[in-house]
């Protein structure tokens, strides 16, 4: 037979990893007993997920004023911190899907915790705006249902649109992450023993690993990706239109929808490196994990970064441009008025802090990119909050104009949601195989007899 | 308990393979020999093993993507128009039916559908979920082993065997009775 070729799928191939018996080894033994680190870290999350409830049930009780939101700023954390979840799940989706269909080398290895962290930012995500409407038991009222009149929601209105968006990104985003992990659940199925052994039958649905199987699946998983690259752009897109369909100054513009769509790739990449260096130390994936694939993140995030910067550029210069007085003042307002300290970490953490990437030996400093990925995640909240309370709080009128500050409350939502985050991430390295291994075995040499026996 | 499904009067052999390209060729031998209903076993998706091994080409999956897809789109739209209609209710002087806005909506549940048909495609197309007992099967083939599993009757069984020999599996198991697997 012609010799098989080990880069077909365009992969890359991982010179430290000899057979496919050591990415079972390597890979399964993460499932193991957890280590008192793991332990304190899903304590913490464990408190902090009781703090948001605690939080949430407060305001159920008390009623949304013990948030900061008032007129004129409507809109204030919760909806910044939901567009900075949203935007979170975008890279994973990047990661697996669009990387997957452009064969890019790198992505194997760490496509499976980037869409378990698509999955789980969306849950985290999807959270906010139920806290957001105060009256949460209303909150099936966004759902178009046939009610006792017959009205129905408004579908011109990018609220709506913003329903149906995030709800379907969800749904697709698990259906992917759960169809890539059945053959890595079967591997752990025969590997594992008494209790686990059950749960890894049950959700491994019986997977055998029959040509059958792999047949079907492997197109199933291209037409699954082909389906979740036009939602991923979409979705941050309709996301950006909640803001852009508003005639707010600062919000109104086109560039809207590209602008958060690579703002949102921008804090996911920066995510998943956050996420990786200590998931590739702790369960000593170095193997899996290497510079180079630290290095990809890092140029993705490079030129995200520089898109970013440009339409804030743009943003300021088509203000300047248009002439509009309110235009005008409300980025005059961003950049030297009351909230400059959040528009002067955006544009630090966003455009000037990324600007190391440029250099080759940054890029392959896994600490450095450690800590810059974490100003990239602290800029980018600020993003959000900057277009959301600047622009709410410096409307048309001066009369009208007013001032924001989180309360409390808000304050220990936003923490518990990175805890509620954390919590499901934790559960999720000690559960499932957080690297791929079916797609593993792909970037290693197959075991080859050798031998010509073409009867 | 749903039992496995037995093939009358067959007995199976499986054969677990450590290498790629034996695999590939006692498939071949096995086409050659005009058995049809045997089945391949490998821990990764194995492009030249279903291609070359197995001669597999399309998939009837792609057929539940694209009337998935289309269903969406339709229903999608249908249903933001139909409501709009039902009620008729104007709003910021946009015309009742929005096509520009509703194209989201179709763009959305397109997307979902195609998805979830995709998923449905898939169960039916693979067998899946599959949970009659594991027989036929080798813990190996999800660690680092190839497999294949033939049913022959009584007949052909020497011949079966000694085909299956020849590529040299690690391991030759003989079931006296067969399953459709």
């Amino acid at each position: 037979m012609a010799a098989v070729d080990v880069t077909n799928r365009g992969a890359l191939p991982n010179p430290d990893v000899g057979t496919y018996e050591e990415v079972n080894r390597d890979i399964l033994k993460v499932l193991g007993r957890p280590g008192k680190g793991w332990w304190m870290l899903f304590g913490i999350a464990a408190a902090g997920v009781g703090l948001f409830l605690a939080c949430w049930f407060w305001q159920i009780y008390k009623g949304i004023g013990v948030s900061g939101l008032n007129a004129p700023v409507g809109w204030g954390v919760y909806i910044t911190t939901f567009v900075f979840w949203v935007g979170i799940a975008h890279s994973g989706t990047l990661i697996s899907a669009i990387l997957f269909l452009f064969r890019a080398p790198w992505r194997q290895a760490i496509y499976r915790a980037s869409e378990a962290m698509t999955v789980f930012a969306v849950m985290t995500a999807g959270l906010f705006p139920l806290i957001h409407v105060g009256r949460v038991w209303h909150a099936y009222w966004l759902i178009p249902y046939p009610n006792d009149r017959f009205l129905w929601p408004n579908f011109r209105s990018p609220l709506v649109w913003d329903v149906f968006a995030i709800t379907t990104y969800f749904t697709v985003s698990a259906v992917f992450f759960y169809l890539g992990t059945i053959p890595d659940l079967a591997a752990a199925r025969d590997h594992a023993r008494g209790l686990r052994k059950r749960f890894y039958q049950v959700i491994s649905l019986g997977w055998r690993g029959t040509d059958r199987e792999w047949h079907h699946f492997s197109k199933a998983y291209i037409y699954l990706a082909a389906l979740a690259t036009p939602l991923v752009l979409s979705v941050h897109s309709v996301v950006s239109w909640d803001f852009a369909m508003a005639i707010v100054p600062g919000w109104h513009t086109t560039i809207f929808a590209p602008y958060f769509v690579a703002g949102a790739i921008f804090s996911g990449v920066a995510l998943v490196i956050t996420l990786a260096v200590p998931m590739r130390k702790f369960f000593g994936l170095e193997k899996y994990l290497t510079v180079k694939h630290f290095e990809a993140m890092a140029k993705l995030c490079m030129l995200t970064s520089a898109i970013v910067l440009y339409a804030y550029m743009t943003e300021y210069f088509l203000a300047w441009y248009s002439g509009e007085p309110p235009e005008r003042g409300s980025f005059w307002n961003r950049v030297f008025g009351h909230y400059w300290w959040a528009n002067w970490i955006m544009l630090t953490c966003n455009g000037l802090v990324p600007l190391m990437l440029w250099f080759r030996r940054v890029r392959r400093s896994i600490s450095a990119l450690f800590v810059i990925s974490i100003f990239i995640n602290i800029g980018m909240w600020f993003e959000r909050y900057v277009i959301i309370v600047t622009s709410l709080s410096h409307e048309y009128e001066p009369w009208a104009w007013g001032l924001y500050r989180p309360s409390i409350v808000e304050m220990g939502i936003l923490i518990g949601s990175f805890c509620w985050f954390g919590f499901w991430f934790l559960l999720f390295t000690r559960l499932l195989p957080p690297v791929a291994i079916a797609e593993m075995k792909e970037v290693v040499p197959p075991p080859m007899r050798g031998k010509e026996t073409e009867s | 308990m749903i039992g496995a499904r037995r093939r009358q009067g067959h007995s199976g052999f499986f054969a677990l393979f450590e290498h790629l390209d034996s695999t590939i060729d006692a498939c071949k031998a096995l086409r050659k020999a005009g058995h049809k209903r045997f089945r391949a076993y490998a821990p990764l998706p194995e492009h030249h093993l279903l291609e070359e091994g197995l001669a597999k080409k399309h998939s009837p999956v792609r057929v539940f993507t694209l009337a998935g897809a289309m269903t969406g789109a339709a229903t999608g739209f249908a249903f933001t128009t139909w409501t709009s209609l039902d009620w008729p209710l104007i709003t910021g002087g946009k015309p009742l039916m929005s096509i520009p806005a509703y194209v989201v909506i179709a763009f959305e549940c397109a997307i979902l559908f195609g998805a979830l048909s995709t998923v449905i495609g898939l169960f039916i197309n693979a067998g899946l979920p599959n949970f009659r007992p594991m027989v036929a099967y080798h813990p190996a083939c999800s660690d680092g082993s190839f497999g294949v599993y033939v049913t022959a009757p009584p007949a052909e069984a020497e011949a079966v065997k000694e085909l299956l020999g020849e590529f040299e599996p690690a391991e030759l198991r003989e079931d006296p009775e067969g399953f459709d697997v």
